[in-house]
C-alpha cells in the first residue's frame, strides 16, 4: 500500500527583488516526503535552506509551485489558513529555541496546545515536559534555563501536540558540542517513539547522516536527490 | 480568556524586560501632569469665581425691575442654596435742611452671600470687617452711609436722616461693599438699610424704579444648575447676573486665564504624547517577535489582535488610575502650598479631572498602539527565520493619523476655544513637519559628510547616521517637548506683563464729575499746587438717543443689556485727538479739518449691542435740541485701564455750545484723602467717585491668579522635563548594546561617552532650533490673534532655551546610560 505523502513540494520556486534585480533563491523545486520520513537538508549559508524550510512550514508563500502538506495545498492558503494547518500538523525546532520569555517552561509547552483549544494542555505539557527530563523545571522561565534545557523545553513544545511533522532549523546551532548530542539524541528518540515526519535543516553533515535521506541544496537547487540510509 | 491570560503573561514579561515600564512611566506621568493640572485649574478656577463672587456679593443674582415671582426662591430653597436679596432704588435723603439723591440699598438676613462689607466709626480711612462686628447688616432703623453722602449732608455718627416717611438713625459709615455693579457713573453715595424698614417708608410703591435682587450661593455645580433651570424661566425685566455679566474687567483677565491654563493642560497632552510614541517603539520591537513565533505556531490574527486590544486596556487603565492618584496627591501639595498664596481656601476639586484623565489616558494609549496594531497582526511568521523581516519602518508614520486626530480631539477638548485650539495644532503639525524635513535633511547631509577627523565626533554622528528613523523621531519628540516648554515661557510672560500693564500701580482710582468748564484751570491749580500733575478734563454732554437712520428709537427690538444702554442718557464727548488705549477697528478718525463736522466715533461693544454701523446716522436729543450725527469710525477701548473712556466721542467745535460738564480720572496715593475734602469744601458741586476698594480687589484677583499661573508652568515645565527623560531612556537598551559593542572593539569609556554626548549634542543642537523658531511663530499667534496683547521676540528665553538643551539633552543622556559605561564590558555582553 502506497503511503500517502506527508510533504510535497511542486515546481517550488522563489525569487526576491533586491535593488530592483531579481534574485532566484529556489528555482522549480519538486520534493516528496512520505510520513515517518527522516529528511536532512543541508547546504552551505546562502544556499537557499532557510528559505525552503518556511516555505515548506508556510511561513512563507512560494513565487510560482506549491507546497501539499497531507495532501492539503498550504500554498493556497491566506495567513490565517496557513496558520490552522501550522497548528494542525506542525511542529517546530529553531536554533536560537525561540521560547517566549514571558511565560514558564510549563507554560511555553502549553502554549501550542492552547492555540489548537486543547481541553487537558497542562497534563500533555507536563507529560511531554517529563519525557525530556525537565519535570523539576516547569515553573522555570527561559532565561533561568541553560541553553540545552530551553533547547529541551523547545522540543517538548515541539512533541507536546503530537505533529505529523516536525520542522528543525538547525537545533544544534546554539549548543555546545555535548550538549548539541544529547539534544539530538533527545530529538530522533522522540521522534522515533512518535513516528513523526522530520525535516532537518543543518549544515552539520554527521547531523544528516542520521536522517535516512540527505538533501543538498547549491545555488537554489538539489545537487544530488537520494542518499542512502544512515548507518 | 486565553488571550486575556496571554495578554497578562506578556505584559509582565515586558514589564520585567523595561520596554513597558518606560511606556506606562511616560502616560503615568502624562496623566499625572494633565489630571494634576486639571485638579488645580479646577479649583483655581473654583476659586477665582468665588473671588469674583465677592465682587457680585454671591455666586448668582437675579435681578429684575418688578418683585421676583415666588418660583426663583421656592426653587433655590428646594436646592437648599444660600440665599438672601436686596433692593435697591434711588431717592432723597434729608438731613436738616440739606439733601441729596442717594441710591439705596436695602438688604436682608446673611447679606452678602459673598466677600464683607467694611464699615468705620469715622468718614475717612479705617473701616473693619463688618462680619466680625456683632450686626452684619444695619440693624432695623439704623442705615450705614457712604463717607460721600455724610460729607455732602455733613452727617456724624447718630445723627438722623429722614427717608420717606421715617427717621432712620446714622450708626455707620460704609467704607466698601462688594456688589457694587453697573455703571459706576450712575452712582449716587450709598444709603444701606434693612429691608425690613423700607416698607415704613412707603417709597416703594407701583411705578416706583426700584431693582430687586435675589443673590445665591452654593458650590459651582449646584450653581450653574439651577442657572440652567433659572434661564427659561426668565420673564421681561428679570435678568441672571454671575461673575461673567457682573465686572468687564475682571471678566477679561478671567478669560486670559482660562485660556492660559488651558494651555498648560494641552501642553501636559501633547508632552504624552510624545514620550509616549518615542516609549512604544521598543516595546511594539520586542512585541513583535512575541506574535511572529505564535503565528508559527498557528495562532489566528483576531487571537493577536485580543492579546493586543487587553494590552492596550490593561497598560490605559493602570497608567491613567496611577496617573490620576498621583495627580491628585500632586495638586494636594500643590494646594497647601498655594494655601499660603490664596487668603480664601481652595474649594474641593470636582471628579471632572478623573473621567479627563480617564479619557486622555484610553485615548492615547490607543492613538499610539492603534497604527502598530496592523502591523503586529500581520506580522509575518517567516520572522522567525529572518530577524530582519516586520521590523519598524519610518515610513509608516505617514499612517499615524489615528494619532493626530486624537491629539486634536484632546487639544481643542482641553483648549475649550476653537482658535486656541486651532493655533496650537497648526503650530504643532507645523512643527512635525518642519522637524520631519529638518532632521531628515540633517542625516541626509551626514551621510554625505567627509569622513571627520575626530574619532568621536565620527563615532557620535555615526550613530545618527545608522538610524536616520530614530533620529527623525528623536529630534521631534524631543522638539516637541522644548516646543511646549518655550511656548509656555513665552506666552507666560506676555499674559503677565499684559496684565500688569494694563493695571499699573498708578492706575487712576478717583474719578472727578461735574466739573463746570469755568473751573478747570483753578481745580488743576489746585491739583498742582497739591502734588498731583498732568490731569487731563474730558468735556461730557448729555444727550438721548431718538433715531437712528431717522426712524424713532425702537428699544423693544434690543434685549435687555442693549436696552437699557439704548434708554439711558448717553455721555457725549469730544476730542481731537483719541485715546491712547483706543484702536480704530473700523472707519478712521478724524483730522483736524473735520473739526465741526458732524462725525461720531463710536466703542466697538455698544455699536454691536444696538446694532449700528458705519454711516449710519444717530438723532440726539441734547439739552432741548436735536443733532444728526453719523457714525464715521469704531473703536475698541480696553476698558480695564480704568481711564476714562466714552461711548461715544465726537470731533471738537460741534458740541461746545451745549452745556457740558468735564470729567477726570487720577491716581490719589493712600493718606492723601484730605486734599480732595478740602477740593471738594472748594468746589462743592463736583462729585468724587471713589473706586481704589474696587482696584484693590481688581489687583488682588490679578495678583492670586499670576501666583496661580506661575505654579501650574512650574508644574507643566517639570512634567516636560520628566517626560523628555522618559523619550530618552525609551532608546537606552539600544544605545547600551552599541556602547557595548564599541567597547568590546576597544574603544575606551571616554571615547563611548563622548560618542554618546555628540550625538546628543548634534540631536539637541537640531532641536532646540527648530523648538524656538516654531514656539516664537505659535507665541506670536497665540498673543496677537487669541490672547489680543502685543508680542515682542524674546531674546532671553529663546537664547536660554537654546543653550539650556543643548547642553541638557547630552546631560540626560550621558545619565541614562553613565551606569553602563563604567561596567566591563563582558557583563554587558551577557545582559544583552
Amino acid at each position: 500500500m502506497q503511503t500517502p505523502l506527508a510533504v510535497e513540494a511542486i515546481e517550488l520556486s522563489k525569487t526576491v527583488s533586491s535593488n530592483g534585480n531579481e534574485l532566484s533563491i529556489l528555482s522549480k523545486l519538486n520534493l516528496a516526503i512520505s510520513h515517518g520520513e527522516r529528511v536532512a537538508i543541508v547546504g552551505s549559508s546562502g544556499s537557499g535552506k532557510s528559505t525552503l524550510l518556511g516555505l515548506l512550514a508556510g511561513l512563507d508563500s512560494p513565487t510560482s509551485g506549491k507546497v501539499l502538506i497531507s495532501q492539503e495545498n498550504i500554498s493556497a492558503q491566506d495567513e490565517d489558513g496557513r496558520a490552522a494547518l501550522r497548528a494542525k500538523y506542525m511542529g517546530f525546532v529553531f536554533q536560537s529555541f525561540q521560547l517566549l520569555p514571558s511565560l514558564t517552561a510549563l507554560e511555553n509547552v502549553m502554549l501550542p496546545l492552547q492555540l489548537t483549544g486543547k481541553a487537558n494542555a497542562r497534563a500533555i505539557a507536563l507529560e511531554a515536559l517529563e519525557k525530556v527530563g525537565l519535570a523539576d523545571r516547569l515553573t522555570h522561565y527561559p532565561k533561568q534555563l541553560s541553553g540545552g534545557e530551553q533547547q529541551r523545553v523547545a522540543i517538548a513544545r515541539a512533541f507536546a501536540p503530537k505533529p505529523a511533522i516536525l520542522f528543525a532549523d538547525e537545533p544544534t546551532g546554539n549548543l555546545d558540542a555535548v550538549t548539541g548530542e544529547r539534544i539530538i539524541d533527545l530529538l530522533f528518540s522522540l521522534n522515533e517513539a512518535a513516528n513523526t515526519t522530520l525535516v532537518l535543516v543543518t549544515h552539520d553533515m554527521s547531523l544528516a547522516t542520521r536522517c535516512e535521506r540527505t538533501l543538498h541544496l547549491k545555488s537554489g537547487h538539489f545537487t544530488e536527490d537520494y542518499v542512502e540510509a544512515s548507518a | 480568556m486565553l488571550a486575556f491570560s496571554l495578554a497578562l503573561r506578556q505584559l509582565r514579561s515586558h514589564w520585567q524586560a523595561g520596554e513597558v515600564r518606560v511606556l506606562l512611566l511616560a502616560l503615568v506621568l502624562a496623566i499625572t501632569a494633565t489630571t494634576s493640572v486639571g485638579f488645580f485649574t479646577d479649583r483655581i478656577q473654583g476659586s477665582i469665581n468665588s473671588q469674583g463672587g465677592q465682587l457680585l456679593g454671591a455666586d448668582l443674582v437675579i435681578n429684575a425691575d418688578h418683585p421676583l415671582p415666588e418660583q426663583y426662591l421656592k426653587e433655590a430653597q428646594k436646592r437648599k442654596l444660600q440665599t438672601t436679596s436686596s433692593l435697591e432704588f434711588p431717592s432723597m435723603v434729608i438731613h436738616a435742611d440739606a439733601s441729596q439723591l442717594a441710591e439705596i440699598k436695602a438688604v436682608g438676613e446673611g447679606f452678602p452671600l459673598r466677600g464683607d462689607l467694611t464699615v468705620s466709626q469715622q468718614a475717612i480711612g479705617g473701616g473693619v470687617s463688618a462680619k466680625a462686628q456683632a450686626a452684619s447688616i444695619p440693624s432695623s432703623g439704623s442705615v450705614w452711609i457712604a463717607p460721600r453722602l455724610a460729607q455732602i449732608l455733613d452727617l456724624k455718627i447718630g445723627d438722623t436722616v429722614d427717608l420717606g416717611n421715617r427717621k432712620l438713625q446714622v450708626t455707620a459709615f460704609l467704607q466698601n461693599e462688594p456688589s457694587r455693579g453697573g455703571n459706576m457713573f450712575n452712582i449716587a453715595p450709598r444709603l444701606l438699610m434693612n429691608q425690613a424698614d423700607v416698607a415704613s417708608t412707603g417709597l416703594i410703591q407701583f411705578g416706583s424704579r426700584a431693582r430687586y435682587q435675589l443673590l445665591l450661593a452654593s458650590d459651582r455645580a449646584e450653581i450653574a444648575d439651577y442657572a440652567a433651570w433659572a434661564k427659561p424661566q426668565l420673564q421681561k425685566g428679570e435678568r441672571i447676573e454671575d461673575l461673567r455679566s457682573a465686572r468687564p474687567e475682571i471678566r477679561s483677565a478671567r478669560d486670559k486665564a482660562e485660556q492660559f491654563l488651558g494651555l498648560a493642560a494641552m501642553v501636559g497632552v501633547m508632552l504624552a504624547m510624545v514620550a509616549m510614541f518615542l516609549a512604544s517603539l521598543p516595546y511594539i520591537q520586542t512585541s513583535l517577535d512575541t506574535y511572529a513565533l505564535m503565528r508559527c505556531f498557528g495562532a489566528t490574527k483576531k487571537l493577536i489582535m485580543q492579546i493586543l486590544l487587553w494590552q492596550t486596556i490593561l497598560l490605559a487603565l493602570t497608567g491613567s488610575l496611577v496617573g490620576c492618584l498621583l495627580g491628585y496627591a500632586a495638586q494636594a501639595g500643590l494646594a497647601s502650598l498655594a494655601g499660603r498664596l490664596f487668603v480664601e481656601t481652595l474649594p474641593p476639586p470636582s471628579l471632572m479631572p478623573v473621567l479627563a484623565g480617564l479619557v486622555t489616558g484610553f485615548a492615547a494609549m490607543l492613538a499610539v498602539v492603534w497604527p502598530h496594531l496592523r502591523r503586529l497582526q500581520h506580522v509575518p511568521a517567516l520572522r522567525i527565520l529572518r530577524r530582519d523581516l516586520g521590523d519598524f519602518d519610518v515610513a509608516s508614520w505617514l499612517s499615524f493619523i489615528p494619532a493626530i486626530l486624537v491629539l486634536a480631539a484632546l487639544i481643542f477638548w482641553n483648549a475649550g476655544d476653537l482658535k486656541l485650539g486651532a493655533a496650537t495644532l497648526l503650530g504643532l503639525l507645523g512643527l512635525v513637519f518642519v522637524t520631519g524635513l529638518l532632521a531628515w535633511l540633517a542625516s541626509k547631509a551626514l551621510q554625505r559628510l567627509p569622513e571627520a577627523n575626530s574619532s568621536t565626533w565620527k563615532l557620535g554622528l555615526a550613530a545618527m547616521k545608522r538610524r536616520p528613523g530614530m533620529t527623525v523621531a528623536q529630534v521631534l519628540g524631543f522638539s516637541l517637548g522644548l516646543m511646549a516648554l518655550i511656548l509656555l515661557a513665552l506666552v507666560r510672560g506676555d499674559l503677565l506683563q499684559s496684565w500688569q500693564a494694563s493695571l499699573p500701580a498708578d492706575a487712576p482710582n478717583r474719578f472727578m464729575i461735574n466739573i463746570q468748564p469755568a473751573q478747570i484751570s483753578d481745580i488743576k491749580q489746585f491739583l498742582s499746587d497739591s502734588g498731583i500733575q498732568g490731569i487731563e478734563m474730558s468735556p461730557m454732554v448729555r444727550a438721548r438717543l431718538l433715531a437712528i437712520n431717522h426712524k424713532p428709537l425702537d428699544t423693544s427690538q434690543y434685549k435687555d443689556e442693549a436696552k437699557r444702554l439704548a434708554e439711558r442718557e448717553f455721555n457725549l464727548s469730544w476730542a481731537e485727538n483719541m485715546q491712547q488705549d483706543n484702536k480704530i477697528v473700523a472707519g478712521q478718525w478724524w483730522t483736524k479739518s473735520d473739526a465741526g463736522k458732524p462725525m461720531l466715533s463710536l466703542e466697538k461693544g455698544i455699536a454691536e449691542s444696538l446694532k449700528l454701523k458705519l454711516g449710519d446716522v444717530l438723532t440726539y436729543n441734547i439739552g432741548g435740541s436735536e443733532l444728526d450725527l453719523t457714525v464715521s469710525s469704531l473703536r475698541k477701548v480696553e476698558w480695564d485701564t480704568m481711564r476714562t473712556n466714552f461711548f461715544a466721542v465726537t470731533p471738537p467745535g460741534l458740541l461746545e455750545n451745549f452745556s457740558a460738564s468735564y470729567i477726570t480720572s487720577l491716581h490719589l496715593e493712600k493718606g492723601q484723602e484730605e486734599t480732595l475734602n478740602r477740593l471738594v469744601k472748594r468746589f462743592p458741586n463736583i462729585t468724587i467717585i471713589d473706586i481704589a476698594a474696587l482696584l484693590d480687589q481688581v489687583q488682588q484677583i490679578i495678583t492670586k491668579m499670576t501666583h496661580a499661573i506661575e505654579y501650574v508652568f512650574a508644574f507643566s515645565l517639570l512634567a516636560g522635563v520628566a517626560v523628555l527623560y522618559a523619550a530618552l531612556i525609551a532608546t537606552r537598551a539600544e544605545r547600551i548594546r552599541e556602547a557595548t559593542l564599541l567597547r568590546v572593539l576597544g574603544a575606551s569609556r571616554k571615547q563611548v561617552t563622548a560618542a554618546v554626548l555628540a550625538e546628543f549634542l548634534s540631536i539637541g543642537l537640531i532641536s532646540a532650533v527648530v523648538a524656538t523658531l516654531t514656539a516664537s511663530g505659535l507665541a506670536w499667534y497665540i498673543s496677537t490673534q487669541t490672547l489680543g496683547i502685543p508680542y515682542t521676540f524674546n531674546w532671553h528665553t529663546s537664547l536660554l532655551a537654546l543653550i539650556g538643551s543643548i547642553l541638557l539633552v547630552p546631560l540626560a543622556a550621558w545619565l541614562a546610560v553613565r551606569g553602563f559605561l563604567n561596567q566591563p564590558p563582558r557583563n554587558l555582553l551577557n545582559s544583552i
